[in-house]
């Protein structure tokens, strides 16, 4: 057999400008039916950093040195689930504090407050580790400003969203607020979530607690992220409540 | 009733047809996490040759979930047809296994027993069944639905075109559905997941895709899947609704938790009828499933979730639906770890449905929490069309931007259409052919390189 001529064999596809629309993998090409090898290696490497996000660790020390500039104390706890594959099989573990956990928060005689900020790695502890301090450092100033009152900061590892209402439940807090790596997507492994939760307690579910979600620099920014919580912060705490009924009438945040 | 089998002197005992059922589950993480697999590997089998010697008959008088209590149970007890069961009322479980294999057990005879099959007898016997049984069994039902085209011949495979886009804009829908089209894409359906269910945008969205299906003539449906009350309202106000959307359960709670039951389900479905836009035929209903809803509802009675799976295909073939989808790897690994558990749960879907008469396609998909990847879509992907699947999805470069998941693309369904020589819904291939988009051999042709598609909405594309 000759030496192969058709080195090229991609057939590229005529509607690339199409790309302008959307950031799908759209006019991708092909050789045969297959996608292109460079298409498949970004694919690969998108794929790639959201399996490392995944399994990324919380970075305890870095955050807790950033979090010093606020002057609050700092407690670093850890849910039921022991490591990153029991997280992943059972949900229930991560939503729990291990005992250990338990026990200190019960044996704090603490004050009543009007919040507790958690922050747990969730499913990328890489979105946390660089965005819980700066969306924070957005929001701090608004909490101190508004008088509010605040439990220590918790660090939380292996942490599931319900966490926190046991949490904020064990610090006598009017409201708990999570922030906590969203599921990583291929466009994003990097996107942190922020819940929100009225009169917290163990066994709340979903339907009790308003989210910000997407946060990171190319999806909602840490200044508007910190825009948002603050009025569902105020709104929650005026009308006593947190959940449907918040989002409902919510309309116009951020707006 | 209690089921025992012994093994070596030690005795397996099963207190009930729902801890057996479950217990005979091939391994699954939400299982696991309801607490209902087996102790061990022994105890497993053990389930399963116990399984294996219950006679079909028993599943019609011990309900798994009471008929008082649920009204998925009542449907299946009620609509059951003892004529067409007949043939197989005096088989066991196991000597259904057997049967389902053998030659006899043809297209015509399969199809024949359908209304007398209840989803607990499938659930039970795909238990007993290796991945090959589920293939070989479901390859040999044909399940043929139609709307303004022909789905589910044998010989043929479609898609579910799905332009998803975060924010629902239109110039970036309509970029994927041409994307997609230019690939052979959409036969199946054009469904769009809307980002919000905002019954103004749904109907935004929902012109869009009509005009282009208008403009071009393309023989095919479209559809934005939003809560079945959505599209209820939205008919009221004439939108083009070809196809009414729901996701479903299999048990009374699960659907309550997805704010719907039977009786909503039958109105919408009767709305949707009396629009009568269907050019070919009146299927009109698109369901999605998927393992592991009703756990996750908790709803799931203590039945293992594969068996709640099935009881959800009784809801859907109540309303002769022109799809059904199970969206396998969607749930996430606390339900089905990795990719192999996802893909025994799709092939187990896939034939159940098939064999309950439902045109079944599959979202083969994960998340990027479960240990899973491309190669493992590769290998589902192969597996379903060898066993025959109705269709999958069609996303451009696999990648869900609004949802955030990885399923098939476009280029996968060509792939898996030259490999075993499988064509696209007739009516939809000469549609591609008149369009220049692919030859007669089905073959990607270049004559769309200026092909009028890109400057179908010219206005559309005008910043």
């Amino acid at each position: 057999m000759d030496e192969i001529t058709n080195s090229q064999p991609i057939v590229n596809d005529t509607w690339m400008a199409l790309r302008e629309f959307t950031a799908a993998r759209i006019a991708l090409g092909r050789t045969g039916n297959s996608i292109p090898l460079q298409e498949l290696f970004d694919f690969k490497l998108a794929h790639a950093h959201a399996r490392d996000a995944v399994f990324s660790e919380l970075d305890i020390p870095g955050i807790t040195n950033s979090l010093n500039q606020f002057d609050n104390l700092v407690f670093t706890l850890h849910s039921k689930a022991t490591n990153r594959a029991k997280y992943l099989k059972r949900p229930d573990y991560g939503r729990k504090l291990n005992e250990a956990s338990t026990q200190y928060l019960e044996s704090i005689i603490s004050p009543q407050t009007d919040i507790t900020i958690v922050i747990a790695d969730g499913l990328s502890a890489t979105a946390v580790n660089q965005y819980a301090v700066s969306m924070l450092e957005c929001l701090m100033p608004k909490l101190l400003n508004a008088s509010l009152k605040l439990s220590p900061f918790v660090i939380v590892k292996q942490g599931r969203v319900a966490v926190a209402d046991e949490i904020g439940y064990l610090l006598r807090s009017k409201l708990s607020i999570i922030l906590i790596g969203e599921r990583p997507g291929l466009s994003a492994p990097d996107s942190m979530g922020a819940y929100l939760t009225f009169n917290p307690q163990p066994g709340l579910t979903d339907e009790s607690r308003n989210c910000v979600s997407n946060i990171r620099p190319d999806g909602l920014n840490m200044q508007l992220a910190a825009d948002k919580l603050f009025y569902l912060i105020c709104q929650s705490l005026q009308r006593k409540l947190s959940g449907i009924d918040l989002k409902d009438n919510s309309g116009l945040i951020g707006e | 009733m209690a089921y025992q089998h012994t093994i070596k002197n030690k005795v397996y005992r099963f207190n009930s047809l729902k801890i057996l059922l479950a217990k005979a589950t091939p391994y699954r993480s939400g299982d696991a996490l309801a607490g209902l697999v087996a102790d061990g590997y022994e105890e497993r089998i053990a389930a399963q040759i116990t399984l294996a010697d219950v006679p079909l008959k028993v599943f019609l008088n011990e309900a798994i979930i009471p008929y008082e209590t649920d009204e998925v149970t009542r449907l299946i007890i009620d609509d059951h047809n003892t004529k067409a069961f007949y043939p197989i009322s005096h088989l066991t479980v196991g000597e259904f296994r057997d049967w389902l294999l053998a030659d006899e057990a043809d297209t015509t005879t399969l199809a024949s027993l359908v209304p007398g099959v209840t989803p607990e007898m499938a659930a039970a016997v795909s238990k007993l069944m290796r991945n090959q049984d589920l293939i070989a069994v479901a390859r040999k039902c044909e399940v043929v639905t139609r709307f303004r085209n022909t789905i589910g011949l044998h010989g043929h495979f479609s898609t579910r075109l799905q332009p998803n886009h975060p924010t629902d804009d239109a110039k970036g829908v309509a970029a994927s559905m041409i994307d997609g089209l230019l690939y052979g894409s959409g036969d199946a359906v054009i469904g769009i997941n809307p980002a919000t269910d905002n019954p103004a945008a749904v109907i935004q969205l929902l012109n869009l895709i009509d005009t282009l299906r208008q403009q071009f003539d393309i023989p095919t449906q479209s559809c934005v899947l939003c809560h079945l009350t959505t599209t209820l309202q939205i008919i009221n106000s004439n939108a083009p609704v070809d196809l009414t959307f729901q996701s479903i359960g299999g048990t009374e709670q699960t659907n309550a938790s997805f704010g719907i039951n039977l009786a909503l389900v039958e109105e919408a479905y009767q709305a949707t009828l009396s629009l009568k836009r269907g050019t070919i035929g009146n299927n009109v209903m698109y369901f999605e499933t998927g393992q592991g809803s009703s756990l996750s509802a908790n709803s799931h009675h203590g039945v293992d979730q594969q068996t709640c799976e099935a009881r959800a295909y009784a809801v859907a073939r109540k309303f002769n639906p022109l799809l059904v989808n199970t969206v396998v790897g969607f749930i996430g690994p606390e339900y089905l770890f990795d990719g192999k558990q996802i893909i025994r749960a799709a092939l187990e879907d896939h034939f159940c449905g098939k064999l309950l008469g439902l045109p079944m396609g599959v979202d083969v998909c994960y998340t990027n929490h479960a240990d899973a990847d491309q190669d493992d879509m590769d290998n589902l992907l192969t597996l379903l069309g060898v066993a025959g699947c109705n269709f999958v999805m069609g996303i451009p470069g696999s990648d869900d931007i609004m949802l955030n998941y990885q399923s098939t693309s476009f280029h996968d369904a060509l792939y898996l259409r030259k490999l075993l020589g499988l064509k696209p819904a007739p009516e939809f291939e000469q549609w591609l052919i008149k369009q220049g988009i692919f030859d007669e051999h089905g073959t990607i042709s270049h004559q769309h390189n200026t092909h009028k598609l890109l400057n179908a909405n010219n206005d559309l594309w005008t910043k």
